[in-house]
Parts: C-alpha cells; sequence; structure tokens
C-alpha cells in the first residue's frame, strides 16, 4: 500500500454481466469502495461475461474464446476485480482451459493472479479498512459457493460489514447452503432450485434479519425473486451496497422504475 | 437393476412432492452432516490425513496392476482363489459357477454396492439360488422389492412405518412400530438364514495387498456371520478397493467412519484373509474374490481417474443439496448423489446419464467433506464435455448456449444486446420492478419473479459518464 500516495493502484473492473444489465449500481458501488481504497478504475470495454454458461455446459470451445477475448481486455492492469465470487472465480478457471504447451496458458495463469473478488481485494490484497457507510439494519448474510469454496470468501464481508455502525448481523441457518442458483441450473431443474431457494429464503427470513446480503447478484436475484413471489417483505441487496453507503435506492426486485421517463 | 436415469427430471418432481421421503430425507440431513462435522472437530489432523489418503490412492492407482497381483498372489497363498471379471455379466456367471458347485439354495448377503451393480440378486434368483439380504437396510428393502437409494444407509427413503407395514406383511407377527421389536424381530428371521446358507456374499471397504485379505465394516455384525457360518465365502469387489498394506487400510478407516456417520470408528472391521485353517474354530472352506472391472480400468490414465480414489463414505450425497431434495432413487440406477453423478455416465453410457452430470449447481459442498479429495464439480463437468461434444446435450440448451456466445464474443454487439434485453425486460417489468412471467424463462418465473433491470446497462451509463467528464 506504500505506493499509494505516489501512484494510484491500476485496476480493471470486470463489471459481469447480471451487474452490468440488471444492477448498474452493483458495479458503481464497486468503482466507489475501490477509489476510496486510492485505486484508479478502468473499465475495459471488450469485456462482456465471464464464460461460465459455456463453461459449465461442457463448451470448452466458447469458454476458450471468451477467456482469450478477456485475457486481452485485462492485459496491462495490475489488478481486475469484479463484485462475483463466481465471475471471478471463474477466471481462476481459465488456465484449465488451455494445454500446457499453449502460450494462452500462462497469460490465462497471469490473469488469475491479478483477479479478485472485491471484499477478499478489500481486505485480503489492500489491508483496506476505511468503510464509511449510513446504512442501518439488520443484516443476514449468505454465502455464496463459489466464491466461499473457490476463493474462500467468508470472513472478508463480515469484516467490512463490520465497521459500518449500523449494521447489526443475524446469521441465517445454513448460510453456506447453495441457494439453488446455479446458472444454467435453476432453469434447467426448476423444481430441484425452487426447493433450494425456498429453503434458503426459509432460513433468512427466520433469521430476524430484515435485509439479506450476499456478494453474487446471480444468487441474489434467485433469492430476492422467490422472496417477492412468496410476498415477503424482506429486502435484499449486494454487499458493496451497503459498503459504499449506496443502499439508498430500491433494493433488488423492488425499483420502482418509469421508463416512460427514459423513452 | 432396471436404468431409469433418462427420467430423472420426472421422478425428481415426484420425490420433491412425496411427503414421507421428504420426511425422511429430513432425518438423514438432520443426522449425518452434524455427526460428522463433530468428528472431524475432534480430529486436529483430518485434513493432513485427507492429504495422505489422496497421494496414497493416487500411488495405488499408479499401479494398480502390480497391487492387484500381490493381492491374488497372497490369496492363493492363503488358499482362496481370485477371479477377475471384466464385465458384470463375467462376475455374476462366476459367482453362479461357484454357488452351482456348492449346490448352493440359499446365499446370505451382506451389504455390497458393487452386486448392485452388476445386478447379482436378480441373476441369482432367475438361476434358482435364493439371496438373502442381511443388512437390516437391505433386509428391508428384499422384502419390499425395493432397491437402495443411498450407499451406506440403503433404506434411509423409508420411515419407521414403512418398516413397520413391510415386517408385518411378511414376518406374520402383530404389527409394531418399536424399533428394538422389529429388530428383534429381523435378527431371529436371519438367525435361521445365516446357518443355512450354503454360500456368503459379501462386498470388500479394503483389499490388502500385503496380506490377501479383505475387510468389510459393518455397524451390525451381520457381514461377520455372513463369511463365516457358510462353507463358502464369496468376496465381490471392484478393483480400486486394493491398498498395500494394513496400514494403509488403516489411514482410510480413519477417514471412513468420520465422514460416512461420524463415528470414531465402525462397529465391526472384519478381515477375511483366506479359508479355514486347521487350527481355525470356524470359517468357510472355500474362500474366492470376484474382483469386477466393469468400466473402472478406462478410467484409469484419464482425467476420471481421480473418481477411483473414491472409499464409498457416502460424505458427498450426505451434503448435497441436491441429493437432499430428491434423494437417491431419483438418480435412477446404483449409485446416487455426486459420486454417482460421476461413475453412472462411465457404466451405463453419458447417453442414459446425461441428466445426473448436470444435475449440480456446482456448489462444492461435496469436493469439500470428501475424505479423498475428489474434485467432483470438475468430474461432472468432464461428463458435460462428453456431452457437448456428443452433441447431446438438449437442442435448446444448444441453440441457446450458440446464440449467447455468439454476442458473447463480440463486445460491441453484446453491448447493444444487452442494452436491448435491459429495455426489453424493464418494458415487462412496469412499475413493479419485477417481471411474473417471462418468455422463454419460464423454469424461473414459474417459481419466482424476475427482478427487472434498475435502468440502462452499467455500460450505457459508464459509457455517458465519461463523455461528460471528458466535456471542458
Amino acid at each position: 500500500m506504500s505506493d499509494t500516495q505516489t501512484s494510484p493502484i491500476k485496476v480493471g473492473l470486470f463489471v459481469t454481466c447480471l451487474a452490468d444489465m440488471f444492477r448498474p449500481e452493483v458495479a458503481f458501488a464497486t468503482v466507489k469502495l475501490l477509489e476510496q481504497a486510492g485505486c484508479s478504475v478502468e473499465v475495459p470495454s471488450a469485456q462482456t461475461c465471464c464464460g461460465q454458461p459455456a463453461f459449465n455446459s461442457g463448451d470448452n470451445h466458447s469458454s476458450r474464446k471468451i477467456a482469450r477475448q478477456t485475457i486481452e481486455a485485462f492485459e496491462g492492469y495490475r489488478y481486475v476485480v469484479g463484485p462475483s465470487g463466481s465471475c471471478i472465480g471463474m477466471l481462476h478457471h481459465y488456465p484449465e482451459l488451455f494445454t500446457d504447451d499453449d502460450p494462452w496458458k500462462a497469460r490465462a495463469e497471469d490473469l488469475s493472479s491479478r483477479a479478485f473478488e472485491i471484499t477478499s481485494f478489500l481486505v485480503d490484497e489492500l489491508k483496506f479498512s476505511g468503510i464509511h457507510s449510513n446504512f442501518k439494519g439488520k443484516i443476514t448474510y449468505h454465502d455464496s459457493c463459489s466464491g466461499l469454496r473457490e476463493l474462500g470468501i467468508k470472513q472478508q464481508p463480515r469484516q467490512l460489514l463490520g465497521e459500518i455502525d449500523g449494521v447489526e448481523l443475524n446469521e441465517m441457518q445454513e448460510a453456506e447452503t447453495c441457494c439453488g442458483f446455479g446458472g444454467t441450473f435453476c432453469v434447467k431443474y426448476p423444481d430441484i432450485s425452487n426447493r433450494m431457494v425456498s429453503n434458503k429464503t426459509g432460513f433468512a427470513a427466520d433469521s430476524g434479519a430484515d435485509t439479506l446480503v450476499g456478494g453474487d447478484l446471480g444468487c441474489l436475484l434467485n433469492m430476492a425473486g422467490k422472496l417477492k413471489r412468496e410476498g415477503r417483505e424482506m429486502q435484499v441487496r449486494h454487499v458493496v451496497e451497503l459498503l459504499a453507503d449506496m443502499a439508498n435506492t430500491p433494493a433488488i426486485g423492488d425499483a420502482d422504475y418509469d421508463l416512460g421517463q427514459e423513452l | 437393476m432396471e436404468i431409469k436415469s433418462p427420467e430423472f427430471k420426472q421422478s425428481a418432481r415426484i420425490a420433491l412432492q412425496d411427503a414421507n421421503l421428504q420426511k425422511a430425507l429430513g432425518n438423514l440431513k438432520a443426522g449425518f452432516p452434524g455427526k460428522r462435522a463433530a468428528a472431524v472437530a475432534r480430529m486436529p489432523e483430518f485434513d493432513a490425513l485427507r492429504d495422505q489418503a489422496r497421494d496414497l490412492k493416487n500411488h495405488i492407482l499408479e499401479n494398480l496392476d502390480l497391487y492387484l497381483e500381490e493381492f491374488e498372489a497372497r490369496v492363493v497363498e492363503n488358499g482362496g482363489q481370485v477371479h477377475w471379471c471384466r464385465t458384470s455379466d463375467d462376475a455374476r456367471q462366476t459367482i453362479l459357477q461357484i454357488c452351482r458347485e456348492q449346490n448352493a439354495k440359499t446365499v446370505t448377503k451382506g451389504k455390497s454396492m458393487v452386486t448392485e451393480e452388476i445386478n447379482l440378486n436378480e441373476y441369482l434368483e432367475e438361476h434358482g439360488v435364493q439371496p438373502v439380504e442381511t443388512d437390516l437396510g437391505e433386509y428391508i428393502l428384499q422384502l419390499r422389492g425395493d432397491h437402495p437409494s443411498h450407499i451406506i444407509a440403503p433404506a434411509i427413503h423409508l420411515n419407521l412405518e414403512d418398516v413397520s407395514e413391510a415386517f408385518h406383511e411378511h414376518h406374520n407377527r402383530p404389527k409394531s412400530d418399536d424399533p428394538a421389536v422389529l429388530m428383534a424381530e429381523a435378527r431371529e428371521m436371519l438367525r435361521k438364514q445365516f446357518v443355512a446358507a450354503d454360500v456368503g456374499i459379501t462386498g470388500a471397504n479394503f483389499l490388502v495387498a500385503e496380506t490377501g485379505s479383505t475387510l468389510i465394516v459393518t455397524n451390525e455384525g451381520n457381514g461377520d456371520l455372513t463369511q463365516t457360518l457358510p462353507k463358502t465365502h464369496i468376496v465381490v469387489s471392484s478393483i480400486e478397493k486394493v491398498v498395500p498394506t494394513l496400514e494403509d487400510m488403516s489411514l482410510f478407516l480413519r477417514l471412513l467412519a468420520r465422514s460416512a456417520t461420524g463415528q470414531e470408528f465402525t462397529v465391526y472391521n472384519t478381515l477375511s484373509s483366506g479359508n479355514r485353517r486347521p487350527d481355525d474354530q470356524d470359517g468357510p472352506e472355500n474362500f474366492h474374490v470376484v474382483l469386477v472391472d466393469n468400466g473402472r480400468s478406462d478410467m484409469v490414465g484419464t482425467q476420471l481417474q481421480d473418481m477411483l480414489r473414491c472409499i464409498r463414505c457416502s460424505a458427498c450425497m450426505n451434503h448435497c443439496p441436491v441429493y437432499g431434495a430428491v434423494g437417491g432413487h431419483s438418480y435412477g440406477w446404483v449409485y446416487p448423489g455426486p459420486m454417482g453423478s460421476v461413475l453412472t455416465p462411465q457404466m451405463i453410457g453419458i447417453e442414459k446419464a446425461g441428466l445426473l452430470p448436470n444435475a449440480s449447481t456446482f456448489c462444492g459442498k461435496c469436493e469439500e467433506v470428501c475424505p479423498v479429495r475428489i474434485p467432483l464439480p470438475k468430474l461432472m463437468r468432464h461428463w458435460r464435455e462428453k456431452e457437448f461434444e456428443k452433441h447431446l446435450s438438449p437442442k435448446a440448451v444448444r441453440w441457446g448456449l450458440g446464440g449467447w456466445a455468439f454476442f458473447a464474443t463480440r463486445p460491441g454487439l453484446y453491448r447493444l444486446f444487452s442494452a436491448g434485453a435491459s429495455t426489453f425486460m424493464r418494458l415487462l417489468g412496469g412499475k413493479k420492478g419485477k417481471i411474473s412471467k417471462l418468455p422463454l424463462a419460464a423454469g424461473w418465473t414459474d417459481h419466482r419473479d424476475m427482478p427487472t433491470p434498475t435502468g440502462k446497462t452499467f455500460m450505457q451509463q459508464w459509457q455517458a459518464r465519461q463523455k461528460q467528464e471528458q466535456q471542458p
């Protein structure tokens, strides 16, 4: 961190396709946090999706194409940071896509060594502890699977949330159990996915919290969609919204958006 | 056993609505995971042992032929015989042949998933030999004409009432719902069978190369009676169960019970080392080991080799949220849960078993608890790759993926596409902020709302902001 005084740390933001399309606030909050931590943030325009839908469907040809595109897009950045353990976890899978004699393998390994999920980047890499947020509420935290098990993200978001005076964390039962999203899983096996997300919303509601927080929009959209369908009052937010003090917009699935104004 | 894996989705749907099954699955989830966690917490070196076990298994698999041949040599020295069977059919015929040489009418059986895999019971019955399952769970299933839904707790899908009903019907006794009474009843019925059996068949948890011994672990002691009382003992084992030494075996035993039931040690750990010696008080006169390959040697040297480390503890299924939701029968063949989703395609073909490796969110819990660190999600993905290469994935999936990949590999077009999709969804969502019915995504909106995008895409907003900042 000593060089932050002299030159800011150059970070390429991996927006993630879900934040891009469904909740741009999450990407803006990530930018805000990175800037607070002394980074200069750029958004390479050649990025799309991490390629996980292809990778997990066994389509390695498409995955490789997307991996090469992402590797090129983020060349030259000291770090690649995104608001998702799942997508950043996918970047860590890139080396598996190339054979040892393929020059792309080394480039994939290089990218993966620079790629971090936002809360883990702030805590593990920058040792950052300058969260300023006026958020106030009882929250419960869902540990998304890829972040938890592929990147070891568990205590980092809790540590950062702990810096917010108004946060009361009520851990739910089975916080580490999958919410049933699983990318294409939720549409390929809707009945099973529904059971899993119903278990999850039940545990979340039982925790006594009024806001369900997590670090991956896939899981959050899934759980928010279920809570809405069940008619529960609980709000759902990405952890960066709380950390960046940007939780004053409507929660996920609560948007009061008037397209007419935009058109 | 009839293969029903292609009907996974229908079976799962029925299972989710089966209140009895859901109650039974609730018992499983409330039991095994907590007990395992407690056992692991009591053993600080658990993770170090897992690394050792993984490395040792890898070494064994690199030298599988050598250890199997050493095992065979010791079995023969001990007076037994080893039968090498490439296919299920070879194994069944070999076992029937041994039974016929003994003029066997009934055989008692210890719990063995490999005998399920080779469909032994049905085959023996067809050929006039009556198999009698002696593991309590398996015994209950046999009475009901049912199959195991779990590799160590075969009747986990049943509740006490089901057992009570089955016993009442088959034992001709007053109906009881007292577990102790039911247990005593089963014991009484089985005692006669143990004595009457001509042949005893057990599986093996491990084959020890240095001594030519086979080992089974049970919590009921039924395996001991199965293998010591009849004149002939047949051990049916798959080839990857071999370990070099007794000490190596003990490493796996330390992991097995803790991972499976959370016990420090299984109640009965029984070694069989050949037939009865002149001074022995009991034991079989004939000792046979039937080694079943059934596709396993084809896994050696491939990515699937890691799967052969499996010691059949069941931790993966005990912790799997998908197994926990639908139970073992939904998987439609012998091996359920994550380990089954990797093994089954190898044994019955990816054409029939394709739905199994797809039925995972890749949450990674299975790998987290596996005592020999099998990368189960990675191996399930391996099958998805095979499926995709062979053009077996459903057309809708391939087309959807193709269309998506077209845009995802063209960032400029992707921007337009995502902006369009965002606008479309906001139109559909209107002022509610959520969509309750989305075309082409019924799988989602049948069960939950789709939160609508909150505005223009991030990329649109970001670019607009950049432009603004650049203006003087």
